[in-house]
């Protein structure tokens, strides 16, 4: 049987990929380690205000998130703001059961550290914002933050 | 013809399928950092509380109405220049009669360092917008971080967000308390 003669090899050597899936990986790993998956899904929507003085939150496990903006699904539920607590929409009245709900579920020596962010749409009224807050301070939750984005310079556009 | 030998699996794609991966990951995570401006409600009130004793030139009122239009100090206000009127409110640098007081006060490793008496009063109206609402709330913000800030750097050579020493930001966060008082919320525009 004739056979073909090899090529002499030449200069440059290929240069050996079969580590590159495992670099690849560790990459993979990194992100699916650090990545948090929201706990929450979202039905009401929410485009947070700009602002420019903003703090990060620290202890992310120590904070319980309250949402306000328009329901995502307006022709189903209309397009009144609601409150998103958990899963759900919910009432102002049902904050207090909400805040001693995210009390119990913490440790007992982090309990006063416990922040509530708002989470509201820049579009809403702050009517049910104040009721919000009020129900926030019957209940005894007084750290709260306003949750924003942060930017550069506000463009005041339309505001006076 | 030579004897049979057992394939390699090709371990090329590996890296592709690893890709896959990572890329779903990339896109579908958001590294969103939750940030936003903190401030403390008020405890509730029980009824008995008398109004405080406060000198009418410390209260620096704003009032943002249902049309998100400001009033400052009882005059049409602008925000673009909030900012400016509530920090020349609380310095003070001039001693202006219909401005804030300061008392003398010794706090640690500042010594002894003029305090301002001033409250900024916000009140805003059910009916205003959340944007406006956080707006106003940044500028007076903005107002008492560039205060802390200068006073930081005159003190200590750097600006308040870099001090490091604990003892030292406790003490500016003393100096230029956040003086936000938030009255009880008006109720007449909301739609």
């Amino acid at each position: 049987m004739a056979r073909f003669k090899r090529d002499k090899k030449s200069g440059v050597q290929a240069i050996n990929t079969s580590s590159l899936p495992d670099i690849i990986f560790m990459l993979l790993f990194f992100f699916m380690v650090t990545t948090v998956m929201r706990e929450v899904t979202l039905i009401v929507k929410i485009t947070p205000p700009e602002a420019t003085e903003v703090q990060k939150l620290e202890r992310k496990s120590l904070v319980s998130y309250i949402y306000i903006g328009e329901p995502i699904k307006s022709n189903l539920y209309g397009s009144k703001p609601r409150i998103q607590l958990n899963d759900q929409f919910a009432n102002v009245d049902d904050i207090p059961s909400f805040v001693a709900s995210e009390r119990q579920s913490r440790d007992e020596a982090d309990r006063r550290y416990i922040t509530t962010s708002l989470k509201v749409d820049q579009n809403i009224r702050m009517g049910i914002v104040t009721d919000v807050k009020q129900e926030l301070r019957k209940s005894g939750a007084f750290k709260i933050n306003y949750s924003t984005r942060k930017v550069g310079k506000i463009n005041f556009g339309k505001l006076y | 013809m030579g004897k049979r030998q057992t394939p390699e699996i090709n371990a090329g794609s590996m890296a592709d399928i690893a890709f896959l991966l990572l890329i779903f990951f990339l896109v579908t995570t958001t590294m969103d950092v939750d940030t936003g401006i903190s401030r403390k409600l008020p405890p509730p009130l029980t009824g008995d509380e008398e109004p405080p004793d406060i000198n009418e030139r410390n209260i620096f009122t704003v009032l943002v109405n249902s049309r998100d239009r400001l009033l400052v100090e009882k005059k049409p206000g602008n925000i673009t220049t909030l900012r400016a009127k509530a920090k020349e409110f609380l310095h003070n640098p001039q001693r202006k009669e219909n401005l804030s007081e300061s008392t003398m006060k010794n706090i640690p490793p500042l010594g002894m360092i003029m305090v301002s008496k001033g409250i900024i009063s916000l009140q805003n109206d059910r009916g205003t917008s959340y944007k406006m609402y956080i707006a106003v709330q940044n500028e007076l913000t903005a107002a008492i971080d560039e205060l802390r800030d200068e006073l930081a750097m005159e003190k200590f050579g750097r600006k308040y967000g870099e001090i490091i020493n604990e003892d030292q930001s406790n003490a500016i966060q003393k100096a230029i308390p956040i003086a936000i008082s938030e009255a009880e919320p008006k109720d007449i525009g909301e739609k």
